[in-house]
Protein backbone atom coordinates (compact mmCIF):
# COMPACT_ATOMS: atom_id res chain seq x y z
CA UNK A 1 0.00 0.00 0.00
CA UNK A 2 3.01 2.39 0.68
CA UNK A 3 4.97 1.63 -1.90
CA UNK A 4 1.79 2.03 -4.21
CA UNK A 5 1.42 5.22 -2.43
CA UNK A 6 5.49 6.53 -3.17
CA UNK A 7 4.58 5.56 -6.85
CA UNK A 8 1.92 7.60 -7.37
CA UNK A 9 3.96 10.37 -5.52
CA UNK A 10 6.75 10.06 -8.13
CA UNK A 11 4.24 10.10 -11.20
CA UNK A 12 2.77 13.09 -9.71
CA UNK A 13 6.69 14.47 -9.05
CA UNK A 14 7.17 13.81 -13.08
CA UNK A 15 3.90 15.25 -14.17
CA UNK A 16 5.25 18.55 -12.14
CA UNK A 17 8.26 18.16 -13.74
CA UNK A 18 7.58 17.96 -17.08
CA UNK A 19 5.04 20.75 -16.86
CA UNK A 20 7.77 22.80 -15.77
CA UNK A 21 10.21 21.53 -18.78
CA UNK A 22 7.64 22.11 -21.47
CA UNK A 23 7.19 25.25 -20.16
CA UNK A 24 8.86 28.43 -21.37
CA UNK A 25 11.46 30.91 -18.93
CA UNK A 26 9.35 33.92 -19.55
CA UNK A 27 5.91 31.94 -18.37
CA UNK A 28 7.26 30.67 -15.14
CA UNK A 29 8.85 33.91 -14.32
CA UNK A 30 5.87 35.44 -15.05
CA UNK A 31 3.75 33.38 -12.39
CA UNK A 32 6.72 32.86 -10.08
CA UNK A 33 6.40 36.62 -9.26
CA UNK A 34 2.43 37.71 -9.17
CA UNK A 35 2.43 33.90 -7.00
CA UNK A 36 5.46 35.69 -4.72
CA UNK A 37 7.01 32.38 -4.67
CA UNK A 38 10.53 32.29 -2.74
CA UNK A 39 13.35 32.31 -5.07
CA UNK A 40 16.19 31.65 -2.44
CA UNK A 41 17.55 28.29 -2.33
CA UNK A 42 21.40 27.32 -1.55
CA UNK A 43 22.43 26.08 -5.43
CA UNK A 44 23.95 22.68 -5.01
CA UNK A 45 25.24 22.27 -8.90
CA UNK A 46 24.84 24.17 -11.92
CA UNK A 47 22.73 25.93 -13.52
CA UNK A 48 25.02 24.30 -16.05
CA UNK A 49 24.16 23.55 -19.96
CA UNK A 50 25.35 20.29 -21.40
CA UNK A 51 24.08 18.16 -24.28
CA UNK A 52 21.75 14.92 -23.90
CA UNK A 53 21.99 12.03 -27.06
CA UNK A 54 18.56 11.95 -28.74
CA UNK A 55 17.83 8.23 -28.94
CA UNK A 56 15.11 7.18 -31.66
CA UNK A 57 14.51 3.14 -32.32
CA UNK A 58 14.94 1.28 -35.84
CA UNK A 59 11.86 1.33 -37.96
CA UNK A 60 10.63 3.34 -34.83
CA UNK A 61 9.88 0.35 -32.50
CA UNK A 62 13.05 -1.47 -32.90
CA UNK A 63 16.63 -1.64 -31.48
CA UNK A 64 17.20 2.10 -30.38
CA UNK A 65 19.76 4.01 -32.41
CA UNK A 66 21.38 8.03 -31.63
CA UNK A 67 19.81 10.31 -33.72
CA UNK A 68 22.05 13.52 -32.75
CA UNK A 69 22.09 15.65 -29.77
CA UNK A 70 20.10 18.35 -27.77
CA UNK A 71 21.46 21.24 -25.50
CA UNK A 72 19.75 20.43 -21.87
CA UNK A 73 20.41 22.47 -18.57
CA UNK A 74 20.43 21.15 -15.57
CA UNK A 75 20.12 22.92 -11.94
CA UNK A 76 20.01 21.28 -8.14
CA UNK A 77 18.74 22.85 -5.26
CA UNK A 78 18.37 22.52 -1.33
CA UNK A 79 15.69 24.75 0.57
CA UNK A 80 16.67 25.80 3.94
CA UNK A 81 13.69 23.62 5.03
CA UNK A 82 15.95 21.07 3.69
CA UNK A 83 14.38 19.92 0.35
CA UNK A 84 16.20 19.28 -2.84
CA UNK A 85 14.81 20.17 -6.11
CA UNK A 86 16.05 18.94 -9.49
CA UNK A 87 15.65 20.73 -12.51
CA UNK A 88 16.49 19.27 -16.72
CA UNK A 89 15.31 21.44 -19.38
CA UNK A 90 15.87 21.41 -22.82
CA UNK A 91 17.53 24.76 -24.22
CA UNK A 92 20.23 27.09 -22.62
CA UNK A 93 18.00 28.84 -20.05
CA UNK A 94 19.87 29.21 -16.90
CA UNK A 95 17.45 31.32 -14.79
CA UNK A 96 14.08 28.57 -15.98
CA UNK A 97 16.34 25.68 -14.74
CA UNK A 98 16.90 27.24 -11.31
CA UNK A 99 13.37 27.97 -10.44
CA UNK A 100 12.04 24.98 -11.76
CA UNK A 101 14.29 23.39 -9.81
CA UNK A 102 13.10 25.29 -6.47
CA UNK A 103 9.54 24.77 -7.93
CA UNK A 104 10.42 20.89 -7.44
CA UNK A 105 11.76 21.19 -4.33
CA UNK A 106 8.99 23.21 -3.15
CA UNK A 107 6.55 20.70 -4.35
CA UNK A 108 7.86 18.21 -2.04
CA UNK A 109 6.94 20.07 0.99
CA UNK A 110 3.87 19.57 2.38
CA UNK A 111 2.76 22.77 3.62
CA UNK A 112 4.07 24.04 0.36
CA UNK A 113 2.38 22.03 -2.71
CA UNK A 114 -0.55 23.17 -3.01
CA UNK A 115 0.73 26.33 -3.10
CA UNK A 116 3.02 25.29 -5.58
CA UNK A 117 0.05 23.32 -7.51
CA UNK A 118 -1.98 26.10 -7.83
CA UNK A 119 -0.31 29.34 -8.16
CA UNK A 120 2.09 27.70 -10.37
CA UNK A 121 1.85 24.40 -12.02
CA UNK A 122 -1.98 24.16 -12.68
CA UNK A 123 -1.91 27.93 -14.81
CA UNK A 124 1.42 26.37 -16.63
CA UNK A 125 -0.63 23.02 -17.24
CA UNK A 126 -3.83 24.63 -18.87
CA UNK A 127 -1.84 27.25 -20.95
CA UNK A 128 -0.05 23.96 -22.37
CA UNK A 129 -2.80 22.14 -22.93
CA UNK A 130 -4.89 25.17 -24.64
CA UNK A 131 -1.94 25.36 -26.86
CA UNK A 132 -1.56 21.19 -27.58
CA UNK A 133 -5.09 21.98 -28.28
CA UNK A 134 -4.84 24.42 -30.65
CA UNK A 135 -2.04 22.78 -32.59
CA UNK A 136 -3.92 19.61 -32.90
CA UNK A 137 -7.42 21.63 -34.24
CA UNK A 138 -5.52 23.58 -36.89
CA UNK A 139 -3.98 19.93 -37.68
CA UNK A 140 -7.26 18.43 -37.76
CA UNK A 141 -8.51 21.32 -40.35
CA UNK A 142 -6.00 20.04 -42.83
CA UNK A 143 -6.95 16.33 -42.53
CA UNK A 144 -8.39 14.87 -46.01
CA UNK A 145 -12.26 14.18 -46.45
CA UNK A 146 -12.15 11.48 -49.06
CA UNK A 147 -15.52 11.38 -51.15
CA UNK A 148 -15.93 8.59 -54.07
CA UNK A 149 -16.78 9.72 -57.63
CA UNK A 150 -19.19 7.48 -59.20
CA UNK A 151 -18.49 6.21 -62.09
CA UNK A 152 -21.33 5.77 -64.93
CA UNK A 153 -22.57 1.83 -64.57
CA UNK B 1 66.02 25.70 -49.83
CA UNK B 2 63.28 26.11 -47.38
CA UNK B 3 62.61 29.60 -45.59
CA UNK B 4 60.30 29.83 -42.85
CA UNK B 5 57.79 32.65 -43.70
CA UNK B 6 55.45 34.41 -41.56
CA UNK B 7 52.78 36.79 -42.44
CA UNK B 8 49.36 37.87 -42.82
CA UNK B 9 48.39 38.64 -39.02
CA UNK B 10 47.07 42.32 -40.25
CA UNK B 11 45.31 41.07 -43.46
CA UNK B 12 43.54 38.36 -41.53
CA UNK B 13 42.29 40.49 -39.11
CA UNK B 14 40.78 42.98 -41.35
CA UNK B 15 39.62 40.58 -43.43
CA UNK B 16 37.37 39.61 -40.58
CA UNK B 17 36.61 42.95 -39.88
CA UNK B 18 35.80 43.32 -43.35
CA UNK B 19 33.46 40.01 -43.42
CA UNK B 20 31.81 41.12 -39.47
CA UNK B 21 30.79 44.76 -41.79
CA UNK B 22 29.13 42.75 -44.76
CA UNK B 23 27.94 40.16 -42.49
CA UNK B 24 25.66 43.55 -41.07
CA UNK B 25 25.17 44.96 -44.76
CA UNK B 26 23.70 48.20 -45.46
CA UNK B 27 23.22 49.81 -41.54
CA UNK B 28 19.74 51.34 -42.40
CA UNK B 29 18.24 48.04 -42.98
CA UNK B 30 17.11 46.56 -39.73
CA UNK B 31 19.63 44.19 -37.89
CA UNK B 32 17.95 40.37 -37.88
CA UNK B 33 17.04 39.36 -34.74
CA UNK B 34 17.55 35.84 -33.57
CA UNK B 35 13.86 35.23 -32.88
CA UNK B 36 13.12 36.52 -36.77
CA UNK B 37 15.20 33.64 -37.90
CA UNK B 38 13.96 31.09 -35.50
CA UNK B 39 9.71 32.31 -36.85
CA UNK B 40 10.05 32.43 -40.27
CA UNK B 41 13.35 30.96 -41.50
CA UNK B 42 12.21 28.15 -39.80
CA UNK B 43 12.84 25.34 -41.91
CA UNK B 44 16.49 26.63 -42.45
CA UNK B 45 17.00 26.66 -38.67
CA UNK B 46 15.65 22.72 -38.81
CA UNK B 47 17.92 22.04 -41.49
CA UNK B 48 21.11 23.29 -39.15
CA UNK B 49 19.61 21.15 -36.22
CA UNK B 50 19.92 18.23 -38.27
CA UNK B 51 22.83 18.39 -39.80
CA UNK B 52 24.65 19.84 -37.26
CA UNK B 53 23.27 17.57 -35.01
CA UNK B 54 22.10 20.05 -31.97
CA UNK B 55 18.58 20.49 -30.97
CA UNK B 56 18.87 24.53 -30.16
CA UNK B 57 17.31 26.44 -32.09
CA UNK B 58 18.30 29.69 -31.04
CA UNK B 59 21.93 28.21 -31.68
CA UNK B 60 20.90 27.33 -35.16
CA UNK B 61 19.81 30.48 -35.84
CA UNK B 62 22.70 32.40 -34.58
CA UNK B 63 25.03 30.10 -36.80
CA UNK B 64 23.02 31.15 -39.96
CA UNK B 65 23.30 34.89 -39.05
CA UNK B 66 26.98 34.60 -38.39
CA UNK B 67 27.37 32.73 -41.54
CA UNK B 68 25.56 35.18 -43.34
CA UNK B 69 23.56 32.59 -44.50
CA UNK B 70 25.69 29.84 -45.66
CA UNK B 71 24.29 26.58 -44.29
CA UNK B 72 26.69 24.62 -44.37
CA UNK B 73 29.29 27.17 -42.87
CA UNK B 74 26.20 27.40 -40.17
CA UNK B 75 26.28 23.25 -39.45
CA UNK B 76 29.85 23.59 -39.14
CA UNK B 77 29.89 26.20 -36.55
CA UNK B 78 26.68 24.27 -34.61
CA UNK B 79 29.42 21.22 -34.72
CA UNK B 80 32.34 23.15 -33.25
CA UNK B 81 30.47 24.47 -30.48
CA UNK B 82 28.80 20.91 -29.53
CA UNK B 83 32.31 19.69 -28.47
CA UNK B 84 32.57 22.77 -25.79
CA UNK B 85 29.79 21.16 -23.99
CA UNK B 86 29.51 18.35 -20.94
CA UNK B 87 27.57 15.62 -22.10
CA UNK B 88 24.47 14.25 -19.46
CA UNK B 89 24.02 11.15 -21.10
CA UNK B 90 21.58 9.09 -23.84
CA UNK B 91 17.42 9.89 -23.65
CA UNK B 92 15.13 6.61 -23.70
CA UNK B 93 14.15 6.11 -27.12
CA UNK B 94 11.57 8.37 -28.65
CA UNK B 95 8.04 6.82 -29.05
CA UNK B 96 6.96 8.24 -32.31
CA UNK B 97 4.06 6.45 -32.10
CA UNK B 98 2.76 8.92 -29.44
CA UNK B 99 3.89 12.27 -31.13
CA UNK B 100 1.72 15.39 -30.95
CA UNK B 101 1.53 15.24 -35.21
CA UNK B 102 1.73 18.37 -37.42
CA UNK B 103 1.51 16.68 -40.13
CA UNK B 104 1.09 12.62 -41.17
CA UNK B 105 0.71 11.36 -44.80
CA UNK B 106 0.77 7.67 -46.91
CA UNK B 107 1.07 6.99 -50.17
CA UNK B 108 -0.13 3.62 -49.40
CA UNK B 109 -3.41 3.81 -47.34
CA UNK B 110 -6.00 5.98 -47.92
CA UNK B 111 -7.85 5.29 -44.88
CA UNK B 112 -5.56 5.05 -42.30
CA UNK B 113 -6.56 5.29 -38.52
CA UNK B 114 -6.08 9.27 -38.08
CA UNK B 115 -6.27 10.01 -41.16
CA UNK B 116 -3.90 11.89 -43.63
CA UNK B 117 -3.05 15.18 -41.95
CA UNK B 118 -1.82 17.71 -44.52
CA UNK B 119 -0.55 20.26 -41.82
CA UNK B 120 1.79 23.32 -43.16
CA UNK B 121 3.17 21.63 -46.28
CA UNK B 122 4.10 22.98 -49.62
CA UNK B 123 2.69 20.21 -51.37
CA UNK B 124 -0.33 21.24 -53.71
CA UNK B 125 1.25 24.71 -54.20
CA UNK B 126 1.72 26.15 -57.32
CA UNK B 127 5.28 27.35 -56.96
CA UNK B 128 4.02 30.94 -57.88
CA UNK B 129 6.13 33.74 -56.39
CA UNK B 130 3.70 35.60 -53.99
CA UNK B 131 4.09 39.35 -54.11
CA UNK B 132 1.73 40.09 -51.19
CA UNK B 133 4.53 38.47 -49.53
CA UNK B 134 7.28 41.09 -50.52
CA UNK B 135 4.97 43.44 -49.55
CA UNK B 136 4.46 42.36 -45.78
CA UNK B 137 0.50 42.21 -45.26
CA UNK B 138 -0.85 40.51 -42.46
CA UNK B 139 -1.68 36.97 -42.76
CA UNK B 140 -4.88 35.35 -41.47
CA UNK B 141 -5.12 32.70 -38.19
CA UNK B 142 -4.96 29.12 -39.98
CA UNK B 143 -8.76 27.57 -39.42
CA UNK B 144 -8.90 25.19 -36.52
CA UNK B 145 -11.49 21.69 -36.83
CA UNK B 146 -12.65 20.42 -33.55
CA UNK B 147 -11.63 16.91 -33.45
CA UNK B 148 -11.92 13.95 -31.18
CA UNK B 149 -8.14 13.53 -30.21
CA UNK B 150 -7.23 10.10 -32.64
CA UNK B 151 -4.60 7.37 -31.68
CA UNK B 152 -2.00 7.30 -34.52
CA UNK B 153 -0.35 4.25 -34.83
CA UNK B 154 2.56 3.85 -37.03
CA UNK B 155 1.67 2.74 -40.77
CA UNK B 156 4.39 -0.43 -39.89
CA UNK B 157 2.29 -1.44 -37.04
CA UNK B 158 -0.72 -2.12 -39.93
CA UNK B 159 1.01 -3.95 -42.24
CA UNK B 160 2.96 -6.34 -39.64
CA UNK B 161 -0.69 -7.67 -38.81
CA UNK B 162 -0.79 -9.30 -42.06
CA UNK B 163 3.16 -10.50 -42.02
CA UNK B 164 3.39 -9.22 -45.77
CA UNK B 165 6.26 -6.87 -44.12
CA UNK B 166 9.22 -7.21 -42.40
CA UNK B 167 9.14 -6.00 -38.75
CA UNK B 168 11.03 -3.06 -37.58
CA UNK B 169 15.05 -3.51 -36.92
CA UNK B 170 15.79 -5.55 -33.95
CA UNK B 171 19.41 -5.74 -32.95
CA UNK B 172 20.92 -8.70 -30.36
CA UNK B 173 19.59 -8.44 -27.20
CA UNK B 174 22.80 -6.74 -25.89
CA UNK B 175 24.01 -4.82 -28.18
CA UNK B 176 24.45 -1.19 -27.41
CA UNK B 177 23.81 1.05 -30.17
CA UNK B 178 27.44 2.75 -31.62
CA UNK B 179 27.60 6.45 -31.17
CA UNK B 180 29.90 7.94 -34.44
CA UNK B 181 30.86 11.01 -32.25
CA UNK B 182 33.14 8.71 -29.77
CA UNK B 183 34.15 6.15 -32.04
CA UNK B 184 36.10 6.12 -35.32
CA UNK B 185 33.84 4.51 -38.22
CA UNK B 186 34.33 1.18 -38.64
CA UNK B 187 33.33 -0.45 -41.95
CA UNK B 188 31.37 -3.07 -42.38
CA UNK B 189 28.94 -1.05 -39.18
CA UNK B 190 25.77 -1.98 -37.77
CA UNK B 191 22.64 -0.22 -39.13
CA UNK B 192 21.78 1.78 -36.06
CA UNK B 193 25.09 3.24 -36.32
CA UNK B 194 24.52 4.19 -40.62
CA UNK B 195 21.33 5.64 -39.24
CA UNK B 196 23.39 7.96 -37.11
CA UNK B 197 25.78 8.88 -39.83
CA UNK B 198 22.47 9.45 -42.16
CA UNK B 199 20.57 11.51 -39.50
CA UNK B 200 23.15 14.11 -39.75
CA UNK B 201 24.27 13.64 -42.94
CA UNK B 202 23.99 16.60 -45.80
CA UNK B 203 20.38 16.88 -47.32
CA UNK B 204 21.24 17.29 -50.83
CA UNK B 205 24.18 14.24 -51.25
CA UNK B 206 21.27 12.03 -49.43
CA UNK B 207 18.84 13.53 -51.69
CA UNK B 208 21.01 12.79 -54.85
CA UNK B 209 22.04 9.13 -53.48
CA UNK B 210 18.12 8.60 -53.25
CA UNK B 211 17.08 9.90 -56.75
CA UNK B 212 20.01 7.27 -58.04
CA UNK B 213 17.90 4.74 -56.66
CA UNK B 214 14.81 5.58 -58.22
CA UNK B 215 16.24 5.97 -61.26
CA UNK B 216 17.47 2.77 -61.29
CA UNK B 217 21.26 2.46 -59.52
CA UNK B 218 19.99 -0.13 -56.73
CA UNK B 219 16.10 0.44 -57.60
CA UNK B 220 14.00 -1.10 -54.76
CA UNK B 221 10.50 0.02 -55.11
CA UNK B 222 9.56 2.70 -52.72
CA UNK B 223 6.49 3.86 -51.32
CA UNK B 224 6.26 6.34 -48.66
CA UNK B 225 4.23 4.32 -45.93
CA UNK B 226 4.15 7.06 -43.91
CA UNK B 227 5.66 10.71 -43.29
CA UNK B 228 4.79 12.30 -39.53
CA UNK B 229 6.13 15.58 -38.39
CA UNK B 230 5.55 16.69 -34.82
CA UNK B 231 6.83 16.94 -31.33
CA UNK B 232 7.94 14.44 -29.43
CA UNK B 233 8.79 14.00 -25.29
CA UNK B 234 12.56 13.23 -24.41
CA UNK B 235 13.23 11.67 -20.71
CA UNK B 236 16.52 11.09 -19.76
CA UNK B 237 17.57 8.48 -16.52
CA UNK B 238 19.43 9.95 -13.81
CA UNK B 239 21.26 8.85 -10.94
CA UNK B 240 19.59 11.52 -8.62
CA UNK B 241 15.77 10.55 -9.30
CA UNK B 242 13.81 7.60 -9.28
CA UNK B 243 11.98 7.53 -12.08
CA UNK B 244 13.46 9.02 -15.99
CA UNK B 245 13.35 13.06 -15.90
CA UNK B 246 11.19 14.60 -18.55
CA UNK B 247 13.58 17.43 -20.45
CA UNK B 248 10.52 18.84 -22.45
CA UNK B 249 9.32 18.09 -26.78
CA UNK B 250 11.27 18.44 -29.82
CA UNK B 251 10.51 18.76 -33.61
CA UNK B 252 11.09 15.44 -35.43
CA UNK B 253 10.20 14.17 -38.62
CA UNK B 254 9.99 10.44 -39.70
CA UNK B 255 9.79 8.71 -42.79
CA UNK B 256 8.51 4.63 -42.94
CA UNK B 257 9.38 3.79 -46.63
CA UNK B 258 7.94 0.59 -47.84
CA UNK B 259 9.95 -1.31 -50.71
CA UNK B 260 8.95 -4.08 -53.01
CA UNK B 261 11.38 -7.32 -52.56
CA UNK B 262 11.47 -10.06 -54.49
CA UNK B 263 12.71 -12.39 -51.84
CA UNK B 264 16.09 -13.89 -52.31
CA UNK B 265 18.04 -17.47 -50.88
CA UNK B 266 17.56 -15.58 -47.81
CA UNK B 267 14.37 -13.99 -47.48
CA UNK B 268 10.49 -14.48 -48.77
CA UNK B 269 9.02 -12.21 -50.85
CA UNK B 270 8.35 -9.33 -48.79
CA UNK B 271 7.67 -5.65 -48.36
CA UNK B 272 11.00 -4.61 -46.72
CA UNK B 273 11.72 -1.06 -45.01
CA UNK B 274 14.04 1.87 -45.09
CA UNK B 275 14.07 3.75 -42.08
CA UNK B 276 14.56 7.78 -41.83
CA UNK B 277 14.40 10.13 -38.98
CA UNK B 278 15.50 13.68 -38.41
CA UNK B 279 15.40 16.93 -36.11
CA UNK B 280 13.14 19.69 -37.11
CA UNK B 281 10.62 19.65 -40.06
CA UNK B 282 13.09 17.92 -42.72
CA UNK B 283 10.36 15.91 -44.51
CA UNK B 284 12.97 15.56 -47.67
CA UNK B 285 15.93 14.65 -45.66
CA UNK B 286 13.88 12.10 -43.60
CA UNK B 287 12.83 10.22 -47.47
CA UNK B 288 16.49 10.33 -48.86
CA UNK B 289 17.35 9.07 -45.29
CA UNK B 290 15.04 6.41 -45.83
CA UNK B 291 15.74 5.89 -49.35
CA UNK B 292 19.36 5.25 -48.66
CA UNK B 293 18.73 3.17 -45.05
CA UNK B 294 16.97 0.90 -47.57
CA UNK B 295 19.54 0.98 -50.28
CA UNK B 296 22.66 0.44 -48.04
CA UNK B 297 20.77 -3.09 -46.91
CA UNK B 298 21.61 -5.36 -49.74
CA UNK B 299 23.78 -7.63 -48.16
CA UNK B 300 21.19 -7.98 -45.79
CA UNK B 301 19.08 -9.37 -48.24
CA UNK B 302 21.55 -10.71 -50.58
CA UNK B 303 21.08 -8.32 -53.39
CA UNK B 304 24.09 -7.64 -55.43
CA UNK B 305 25.97 -4.35 -54.72
CA UNK B 306 26.23 -2.39 -58.54
CA UNK B 307 25.20 1.01 -57.41
CA UNK B 308 26.91 4.07 -55.39
CA UNK B 309 23.76 3.70 -53.05
CA UNK B 310 24.44 0.81 -51.96
CA UNK B 311 28.33 0.99 -50.96
CA UNK B 312 28.39 1.75 -47.35
CA UNK B 313 32.02 2.49 -47.13
CA UNK B 314 31.38 5.22 -50.31
CA UNK B 315 27.86 6.52 -48.56
CA UNK B 316 28.96 7.18 -45.21
CA UNK B 317 32.19 8.30 -45.68
CA UNK B 318 31.28 11.33 -48.32
CA UNK B 319 27.78 11.67 -46.07
CA UNK B 320 29.04 14.44 -43.65
CA UNK B 321 29.02 17.67 -45.16
CA UNK B 322 31.52 19.30 -42.42
CA UNK B 323 34.27 16.61 -43.61
CA UNK B 324 33.54 17.66 -46.78
CA UNK B 325 33.45 20.63 -46.90
CA UNK B 326 36.55 20.62 -44.75
CA UNK B 327 38.69 18.86 -47.07
CA UNK B 328 37.51 20.44 -50.15
CA UNK B 329 38.12 24.24 -48.77
CA UNK B 330 41.60 23.47 -47.59
CA UNK B 331 42.68 23.19 -50.49
CA UNK B 332 42.85 27.00 -50.96
CA UNK B 333 45.33 27.32 -47.52
CA UNK B 334 48.88 28.18 -48.03
CA UNK B 335 50.23 24.77 -50.10
CA UNK B 336 53.25 27.03 -51.24
CA UNK B 337 55.95 24.16 -49.74
CA UNK B 338 54.03 21.19 -50.93
CA UNK B 339 53.88 23.27 -54.68
CA UNK B 340 57.14 24.22 -54.43
CA UNK B 341 58.02 20.30 -54.33
CA UNK B 342 55.67 19.49 -57.18
CA UNK B 343 57.10 22.23 -59.26
CA UNK B 344 60.83 20.81 -58.74
CA UNK B 345 59.11 17.75 -59.98
CA UNK B 346 57.83 19.00 -63.16
CA UNK B 347 61.17 20.55 -64.02
CA UNK B 348 63.07 17.45 -63.32
CA UNK B 349 60.09 15.49 -65.31
CA UNK B 350 60.19 17.70 -67.76
CA UNK B 351 64.41 18.14 -68.49
CA UNK B 352 64.40 14.12 -68.47
CA UNK B 353 61.65 14.05 -70.84
CA UNK B 354 63.34 16.52 -72.97
CA UNK B 355 66.42 15.01 -72.92
CA UNK B 356 64.88 11.90 -73.77
CA UNK B 357 63.18 13.26 -76.65
CA UNK B 358 66.83 14.72 -78.17
CA UNK B 359 68.23 11.51 -77.63
CA UNK B 360 65.64 10.07 -79.61
CA UNK B 361 65.99 12.53 -82.57
CA UNK B 362 69.72 12.68 -82.77
CA UNK B 363 69.45 9.02 -83.37
CA UNK B 364 67.02 9.38 -86.03
CA UNK B 365 68.93 11.94 -87.26
CA UNK B 366 72.01 9.53 -87.57
CA UNK B 367 69.78 6.92 -88.94
CA UNK B 368 68.48 9.34 -91.65
CA UNK B 369 71.86 10.14 -92.52
CA UNK B 370 73.42 6.62 -92.77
Amino acid sequence: MREQEARDQQLERKAVMATLAQSTGDDIVLLWNEAGLPSEAELLRGPETGLVTVRGRIGGGGAPFNVGEATVTRATVRLASGQVGHCYALGRDKQKAKLAAIADALWQDPTRRNEVETKLIAPLQSALASARERRRAETAATKVDFFTVRGED
Amino acid sequence: MYVAVKGGEAAIANAHALLADRRRGDRSVPALRLDQIVEQLALGVDRVMSEGSLYDRELAALAIVQARGDMIEAIFLVRAYRTTLPRFGYTRAIDTGAMLVERRVSATYKDLPGGQLLGPTFDYTHRLLDPELAAGGDVAEPLQRASEAEAMPRVSAILACEGLIEPDGDMPQDHVPGDITREPLEFPMARDIRLQALSRGDEGFLLALGYSTQRGYARNHPFVGEVRIGEVELELDVPELPFAVPLGSARVTECQMVNQFKGSAKAPPQFTRGYGLVFGQSERKAMAMALCDRALRATEFGEDVVAAAQDEEFVISHSDNVQATGFVEHLKLPHYVDFQAELDLVRRMRAEHDARENAGKAVEKREAAE
